[in-house]
């Protein structure tokens, strides 16, 4: 076998199992990210299941028992698509409007953990997590945003308590 | 007043640009250096122009002129001195023109002494790299101004604007909104220059190599002009890196240093390529090979370098809504578009002056297992790349949204790391050209042997988790075979009767580049066992306690002794919890994990408590407390090993960067080096 043909099997080899573990990799911790509205309407299909939502913070909600250290509040939806945002005025407005809006769907969020520091009256909350049988989800992650106070400077961890 | 000079630096900047791309153009066309020269002093004046825009923000800053937008989004009245002038790049205007006052400095260095030698390439290098800066400035001078400034509008609406609009007057808001909290830290100040010094730095390269394909010198010649700007690159990549890790570490409050969120993973994919780029051009130089590789590596880090300075200043983030949330992601993905384009095309164009007649003789020769390296890389870059766009991607396929987490990135990444590791063991021992397999076995028994050893050690003392006995023997392997490297260097210099140090110093002389590198990948261990450590052994908890109780945790224990309340004069009150650490029943540290509140931005920030051994950390979260008459507080605790590993890895890395980019001492020795390579090459 000439050098040059097994050099060209050595880098096959290493595409295909770059390959494998992308594909491996992403079966085993794709999430699909849904807003309130989706999470819903597919609420038997998805109850159970790993999923990262998004939502509008309602600031009235937001209990935190530090005992038990054990955070609750409930989220609004918010459109899911850029478009969507942009059209109604960027995410800050729509983020306002989803939260003194009474007709929008709701979804009561649990956690257990420190309270993040960026958790406030209409963040833009981004959870992980799954629905329970009860209809709340609980959470294993979460990630705030808050667009109309600073530039987006900082990362993502930063916005949130990370388990 | 102050504002118009500085947007009029910007805008005779852009201007400036234009014309060095025009001139040098049109000096190629007509093939007349006068205009050639026109185009440089233009672009060297772009460094002084820049200058003047950069002061003008920053006096802004400094004079608390709040009717400047910019101004009053980054600062308040309350921040120290030396928080406003980094505010320079705390947000995304100004960090833009930070960005340009970089490139205009790395263009004044490289251009400002007269090009003796090399000169084809100059009007190519002018071209990249005014196109490049055109681009920036432009962004700033027409979508991202930093100057522009607070109108209220007739029916009472506050816009911003560079010049007066139709009946508005101009609105000063008391004070600024203030820079994030968990931005005012020595760390976060020093990282984006750092790692905005790596990116722009890589355009060099680039630059070069551009024009190399357009002039058709497919010599190494490009390479060796910009090896140092490249090794300076990649130093100051890394640095950006270490510190966003240790900044994330001491103030997120999470206990993690690393948490793949796509900003981080766009600074780490440049590094990745850059990387792989200073390892494979080293084959070039040598050997004559690689030399398409090399190309598509430098372009792909030019790319990157740009959507990483757009990822980590666009409001992209985390949030799934974001691809082009800001006004300038269209613009960049056309730069991006565009440059790649045009670079894969004049690659082609050239593909075939490129081929070299040697092939890569032996599958375990040093050029063999540097191409394999590559390709590791590449693998590494090619997941990254995945986990970043994979959202959006899923999203045009199925229409729907489905993200991937950090588990992905450490599944997909893990075992390439290690294949990594093991080659970074290996590679150094091989020969160029020819190698035997007998002969490399023979060189990587004793290291072998003395890993091994590790290892079992390792297992002895009760570790059994087979990833991380895999982790700690590649390490152990890898610092074996430098160590070894080492002593037999220095061994046979003290055969002809040096001393030991001057016989290691002189070795490290000898040949910086090898020797440094071989103290870089001893960095690269120490943070491997480092991460080994923290990714296979950290354990937390966390409890509400009352004063005089404590919370045990892997051989701790910690007493809540008290709690501190005061308002400083900074505009933030400040909770302090004071944390005796015992460890064995002895008594080991004192600790104060804080939370300071800041009203401006109604924010609170997590300073956590560590005591740091080499051993290990333990680290102490403030999470709440009860008002002082209940005396009680709840805390998360996390116990780290091994983590000052990674920092004490990452100083060793830039130092042995340093070695290696430092200048030879005697440039002669060198240059004939090269000059012979070339020969062989041309030879060849």
């Amino acid at each position: 076998m000439s050098g040059r043909l097994r050099f060209i099997i050595g880098g096959v080899l290493i595409a295909g199992a770059v390959v494998y573990l992308i594909f491996t990799a992403t079966k085993a911790s794709a999430q699909y990210f849904l807003t309130v509205n989706e999470l819903l309407a597919r609420k038997s299909e998805l109850v159970g299941k790993n999923v990262r939502i998004s939502g509008a913070v309602i600031g009235d909600t937001i209990k935190y028992d530090p005992q038990k250290l054990v955070l609750s509040f409930t989220i609004a939806n918010v459109p899911g698509s850029n478009k969507e945002i942009e059209a109604e005025g960027g995410l800050e407005k729509v983020l306002h409007e989803a939260v003194i809006d009474p007709n929008r769907k709701h979804l009561k969020v649990v956690y257990h953990g420190p309270r993040p520091d960026m958790l406030k009256n209409e963040a833009q909350a981004i959870i992980t997590g799954h629905l329970g049988e009860d209809g709340v989800f609980y959470a294993d992650e979460l990630l705030l945003k808050c667009p109309s106070h600073y530039e987006d400077a900082v990362p993502d961890q930063v916005e949130g308590g990370k388990k | 007043m102050l504002a118009n000079i500085g947007y009029g630096a910007l805008v005779l900047t852009f201007l400036l640009t234009l014309y060095a791309v025009i001139a040098a153009s049109y000096g190629l066309y007509r093939k007349n250096a006068a205009w050639v020269e026109s185009a440089r002093n233009a672009a060297v004046l772009t460094f002084p122009m820049l200058t003047l825009a950069v002061v003008s923000i920053v006096a802004l800053l400094l004079s608390n002129q709040f009717g400047i937008e910019y101004v009053s989004s980054v600062t308040s009245r309350e921040m120290p001195l030396y928080l406003k002038i980094t505010a320079l790049w705390g947000g995304q205007a100004g960090s833009l023109v930070f960005w340009s006052w970089l490139m205009s400095g790395f263009a004044f260095v490289l251009l400002g002494r007269p090009w003796k030698r090399d000169r084809e390439f100059l009007p190519w290098v002018l071209i990249v790299t005014m196109v490049t800066l055109a681009f920036f400035v432009g962004l700033n001078v027409f979508v991202e101004n930093p100057f522009a400034r607070l109108w209220a509008l007739a029916d009472g609406h506050i816009i911003k604007a560079m010049f007066r609009p139709h009946g508005a007057i101009p609105y000063v808001p008391p004070d600024g909104q203030g820079l994030n909290p968990l931005l005012r830290h020595p760390g976060m100040i020093a990282h984006p220059p750092m790692l905005y010094l790596g990116f722009v730095a890589f355009v060099i390269p680039y630059a070069f190599a551009m024009a190399a394909l357009v002039t058709g010198r497919t010599d190494a010649r490009w390479i060796t002009l910009t090896r140092r700007w490249a090794l300076a690159a990649w130093l100051f990549l890394s640095l950006g890196l270490l510190l966003g890790m240790r900044w994330s570490y001491d103030v997120l409050g999470w206990g993690g240093y690393w948490g793949w969120d796509p900003v981080e993973v766009s600074a780490l994919m440049p590094w990745l390529s850059g990387t792989a780029f200073l390892h494979s051009v080293m084959i070039q130089e040598k050997e004559g090979l690689l030399k398409h590789w090399n190309m598509i590596l430098i372009i792909t880090t030019y790319a990157l370098v740009i959507f990483g300075t757009f990822l980590t200043r666009s409001g992209v983030l985390s949030s799934v809504h974001a691809f082009a949330q800001s006004a300038i992601g269209p613009l960049f993905f056309t730069f991006i578009g565009i440059t790649f384009t045009i670079s894969l095309a004049v690659l082609m164009y050239r593909w075939n002056d490129l081929k070299s007649d040697l092939r890569i003789e032996s599958l375990l020769s040093r050029e063999a297992l540097f191409a394999f390296n590559n390709m590791i890389f590449m693998g590494i870059l090619v997941i990254c790349f995945w986990g970043v766009i994979f959202p959006v991607i899923s999203e045009l396929v199925t229409g729907q949204k489905v993200t991937v987490g950090p588990p992905f990135f450490e599944k997909a990444t893990g075992p390439l790391f290690a294949l990594m590791l093991l080659l970074m063991g290996i590679a150094p021992l091989s020969a160029w050209g020819y190698a035997s397999a007998k002969r490399l076995g023979r060189l990587l028994a004793v290291p072998f042997g003395i890993s091994v050893l590790v290892a079992v050690g390792v297992y002895a003392i009760g570790i059994h988790k087979w990833g991380a006995l895999l982790g700690f023997w590649l390490s152990a392997f890898v610092a074996a075979v430098i160590l070894d490297e080492f002593v037999r260097g220095v061994r046979a210099r003290m055969r002809r009767g040096e001393s030991l140090p001057v016989a290691f110093m002189r070795l490290l002389e000898r040949d910086r580049r090898r020797y440094g590198g071989y103290i870089v990948h001893l960095g690269i261990v120490l943070m491997a066992i480092g991460i080994v450590g923290t990714h296979f052994f950290a354990t937390e908890t966390q409890a509400t306690i009352a004063k005089g109780q404590s919370i045990s945790l892997d051989g701790y224990t910690m007493t809540y002794d008290g709690l501190q309340e005061w308002r400083t004069n900074d505009g933030r009150d400040v909770a302090r919890a004071i944390i005796s650490v015992y460890k064995d029943g002895k008594k080991v540290a004192v600790l104060h994990p804080r939370r300071d509140f800041y009203f401006d931005s109604q924010q609170p920030m997590t300073i956590p408590g560590v005591r740091s051994t080499w051993e290990d950390d333990f680290y102490v979260i403030l999470v709440d407390w009860q008002k002082i008459s209940e005396e009680g507080a709840t805390f998360k605790v996390f116990h780290k090993p091994l983590v000052s590993w990674i920092w004490t890895g990452g100083l060793v890395l830039i130092l042995g960067t340093l070695i290696a980019a430092w200048p030879e001492a005697a440039p002669e020795k060198r240059k004939k080096r090269v000059r012979r390579t070339r020969r062989a090459v041309a030879r060849a």
